[in-house]
């Protein structure tokens, strides 16, 4: 598979019709690739269509052998009247709570409905970042989180994670730039 | 009033059928209520009933028209997933209508109606008795088996997905365990003390439990309690089981102040 995780190539992908794409990319261990582009190119669809949740239309996506796919989608549910702990919820990933930042590891006691929002979504987005997975699918990581929690993502991205690949869906140029080994500019072309 | 019953031989094997299905039937509800789909627990119930009334007017055992039933509830709840809420409401008017016709039009299923509809614990026998003592041995290992993928379909819907497997036949499985204990309790003890068996401890137990695992423990707890004291109230008024069991919970969670946006 010349070594890389996950490559695209002529990626047309969308529900009922095609929405987004063509996109093309290769992508290897210890490389961070960011989709950017304005709100509306379908991103998050061509994201989606990476691990199969979405149809494909046009292209191919090849996977190397018994890839292990982490996906961190947007929004979540209504969690008020679920009873369930932030060390329950990562334990469902098989996430680690090595590394967790000081201001949420001595929380992970607390029912998940007692989490501020900015909390919540980085304890999300943790379940997807320190779960056993060759690849990472971030879908907008910094929505909802507050300065601290994007302060200690990029600083996390930022170290070398030699063994795995991510690939991160953001609207944020900034953030983009600053984790990013490379960019793949989404909805410069029309869907073929 | 006489409480002198409750010691009576005559009502051990009912109490006890009773008292494994009361820790049961909550834990169901704990993951029917984290899918958001505690209504099907009562589409499960009435179907049950229908297929215990239309078993003893075939002449075939209840529990096994129940359970038979219950199955066909769960195939059809897997089939029409996509409706939802919609697909319990329509088996539940059927159920109800077809019951309530053959009550009306079969003096054999007439008491059996009472028995199902009213709630009467105290007809049940050893057979009722065994197979509540399977239910939980098969059951509750199964569920804790499922709770992981259960929970995971809830709030990481992608991800056995995205990592290439398919989580559907054990949401199937669940939804055909949760069909079983909920048409074994309809036969024991009624379709709405069985309800609110699946419905009332959950609710309590999201609101006070302190995580997923205690909340399991706070609502089994909850469910033998209840059904104790109902029990014990039933049989010292001698009043009929159903109704006490689903007006003592009712009672229970005003008294507990459960928010109205929280059930």
């Amino acid at each position: 598979m010349d070594g890389f995780l996950i490559r695209a190539r002529g990626l047309v992908a969308g529900y009922a019709a095609p929405v987004a794409g063509p996109l093309d990319f290769e992508l290897r261990r210890g490389e961070i690739l960011g989709l950017a582009g304005p709100n509306g190119a379908g991103k998050s669809t061509l994201l989606k269509a990476l691990w199969g949740g979405v149809r494909v239309f046009g292209g191919t996506v090849e996977k190397a052998p018994g890839l292990a796919i982490s996906h961190q989608a947007q929004g979540f549910d209504d969690l008020r009247g679920i009873p369930l702990t932030g060390r329950e919820l990562l334990r469902l990933t098989g996430a680690t709570t090595d590394g967790l930042p000081a201001w949420l590891s001595g929380r992970l006691d607390e029912r998940l409905d007692r989490l501020s929002g900015g909390q919540l979504q980085f304890l999300r987005l943790w379940a997807c970042l320190a779960a056993p997975a060759d690849l990472i699918l971030l879908d907008e990581p910094t929505n909802n989180l507050d300065k601290a929690g994007v302060a200690f993502l990029s600083d996390w991205l930022g170290h070398a994670h030699a063994a795995q690949g991510i690939v991160i869906v953001s609207h944020d140029h900034s953030f983009i730039d600053q984790v990013c080994t490379r960019v793949v500019n989404v909805g410069e072309e029309s869907p073929a | 009033m006489s409480f002198d019953l409750l010691f009576d031989p005559l009502f051990r094997v009912p109490f006890f059928t009773g008292l494994l299905l009361a820790g049961l039937l909550p834990l169901v509800g704990m993951y029917l209520r984290l899918r958001d789909e505690w209504l099907a627990a009562l589409a499960f119930a009435q179907m049950a009933s229908a297929g215990a009334l239309l078993a003893m007017v075939a002449d075939w055992p209840m529990i096994a028209g129940g359970l038979l039933a219950a199955v066909v509830a769960a195939l059809v709840k897997g089939v029409a997933a996509r409706a939802g809420a919609g697909a319990y409401v329509l088996m539940m008017l059927l159920a109800w209508g077809a019951g309530v016709l053959l009550v009306a039009n079969h003096p054999l299923a007439e008491q059996a109606g009472h028995a199902l509809f009213d709630g009467q614990l105290y007809f049940t026998g050893e057979g009722h008795l065994v197979a509540a003592a399977l239910a939980v041995a098969v059951i509750v290992p199964l569920l804790a088996w499922l709770s992981r993928p259960l929970l995971l379909a809830r709030f990481f819907p992608e991800f056995y997905r995205a990592r290439g497997r398919n989580e559907r036949p054990r949401l199937m499985l669940f939804d055909l365990l949760a069909s079983l204990a909920v048409a074994l309790a309809t036969v024991s003890l009624g379709v709405m003390a069985a309800f609110a068996l699946v419905f009332v401890p959950p609710l309590l137990a999201c609101r006070f439990g302190r995580g997923w695992r205690s909340g399991l423990v706070l609502s089994a707890v909850i469910g033998m309690a209840g059904y104790c004291v109902a029990f014990a109230v039933s049989l010292g008024f001698d009043q009929p089981f159903g109704p006490v069991c689903a007006v003592l919970f009712v009672v229970l969670v005003l008294v507990m102040g459960v928010k109205s946006d929280r059930m």
